[in-house]
């Protein structure tokens, strides 16, 4: 299982979205993707893009001026 | 055992691609959205920088369509490839820099690519006869099928019934007799088969799909061009038209004035990238300065500024402008008044 973080932050959506997709595309089933964004936005559209996939969101939450969300990857899309 | 067909269809998030990609999974195909982001895509997220815009919905609408009818979606960005369908349609643009024939050619090919590339057999899209002035006129929708290579894997169900039949029909993946007749720029249609599938929350933008078929809009990204060396762009450059008020008082420079808090914080990105200016003695927008400024230039665009800020009424306001290397200089003005700045200064 490994971790990676994603800097998604000043993107505006789908931006954020697209990022996450990306990077998922290169992580496996366990991996866990730890993602920041600025665009409220990210806050709703990353958990449904992650819920139209299959994939597990394990927090997603506003930080400050910021949005944070933790992914694991539960499969390969 | 027959083989399980699947389609990719063309997901904008409004309600016609909504309907098509029901009616042709309710024949049991395995359908999964696509959706492109030239960059001038109308996203709810972009008026939500406008803190006014806020109770809106902050949902992307292909995102939702997709959750709403449990298809996997697929999001592709083409902002650099895309230029080239903005930069030179051949087929033109339409009432505004909206390039409809041509961009739709472009995006059934992407769709046409990933079909390849996934194995999957055709594309479907929400297109309707008659409906568009531009892209699905009779005479052009099988231009779009040509250029973009697809040719009659090409399916639009609302509308089949008043096109020449395509592959999955003949090839009986799908039932011709169980697809649409629409036409026309009536929506009644669309409205009732929403009703008949239980679609009562779907977006349709009066517009169309982009920024590009709004007049604001593309009177901001003719007059950027018009004052670059080229018509070329970054996502940055698309971005920034959608925010705050334009003002060019003179050809080589031009203001972004932030027009309430949510996006002066837009703004605030930017700041490392543009000059800019604040006021320090009263409450006021983050102005962005695109181009150059000479000596002259910083009294005039810190009087602009300055008339947008909570001093706009006041003798003096203080204003900083920040250049590119961090050096600020704080100037005393007098703010223009409403009658100093002409019209044709708005972009
Ligand atoms: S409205 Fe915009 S996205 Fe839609 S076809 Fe026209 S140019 Fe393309």
């Amino acid at each position: 299982m490994s971790e990676q973080h994603l800097d998604a932050r000043r993107l505006l959506c789908p931006m954020p979205v697209i990022r996450v997709q990306d990077a998922i595309a290169k992580l496996v089933a366990g991996d866990l993707l730890h993602v920041s964004c600025t665009d409220p936005g990210a806050l709703h559209d990353v958990p449904a893009w992650c819920r139209v996939h299959g994939h597990r969101v394990v927090m997603a939450e506003p930080r400050d001026d910021e949005v944070y969300i933790c992914i694991e990857v539960v499969k390969q899309t | 055992m027959s083989t399980q067909r699947k389609a990719i269809s063309l997901i904008s998030g409004g309600l016609d691609s909504m309907l098509s990609t029901r009616v042709i999974m309710d024949q049991g195909i395995h359908v999964e959205g696509i959706n492109i982001f030239t960059g001038f895509c109308v996203e709810g997220h972009t008026h939500a920088i406008r803190k006014k815009d806020r109770q809106k919905p902050k949902r992307n609408n292909a995102l939702w369509v997709a959750e709403q009818l449990g298809i996997k979606l697929h999001i592709i960005e083409v902002i650099e490839e895309y230029k080239q369908v903005l930069l030179n349609p051949g087929h033109g643009y339409g009432q505004n820099m909206n390039p409809c024939l041509d961009c739709k050619g472009f995006m059934v090919r992407k769709a046409y690519e990933w079909m390849q590339e996934h194995g999957f057999d055709f594309i479907i899209t929400g297109e309707v006869v008659g409906q568009r002035p531009m892209s699905q006129r009779r005479d052009t929708m099988p231009v779009i099928q040509r250029e973009s290579g697809a040719g009659d894997l090409l399916l639009r169900p609302l509308s089949a019934l008043n096109l020449p039949e395509t592959r999955p029909e003949r090839e009986g993946w799908v039932q011709r007799e169980a697809l649409y007749d629409f036409s026309g720029r009536t929506r009644k249609p669309q409205i009732e088969l929403a009703a008949k599938f239980g679609f009562d929350d779907y977006s349709q933008p009066a517009g169309g799909c982009c920024f590009l078929t709004d007049k604001s809009y593309s009177d901001k990204l003719v007059d950027m061009w018009a004052h670059r060396s080229s018509r070329d762009y970054e996502l940055d450059d698309i971005m920034l038209l959608k925010v705050g008020r334009h003002l060019r008082p003179r050809p080589h420079f031009k203001l972004i004035v932030a027009r309430e808090e949510g996006e002066t914080r837009f703004l605030e990105g930017y700041r490392k990238q543009f000059v800019h200016l604040l006021s320090t003695s009263h409450s006021g927008p983050l102005v962005l300065v695109d181009g150059e400024l000479n000596e002259d230039d910083r009294l005039l665009a810190a009087q602009i500024s300055a008339r947008f800020g909570q001093g706009r009424d006041a003798a003096e306001v203080e204003m900083e402008i920040t250049d590119l290397d961090g050096r600020a200089q704080r100037l005393m003005v007098e703010p223009l008044r409403a009658d100093e700045i002409p019209q044709d200064w708005y972009v």
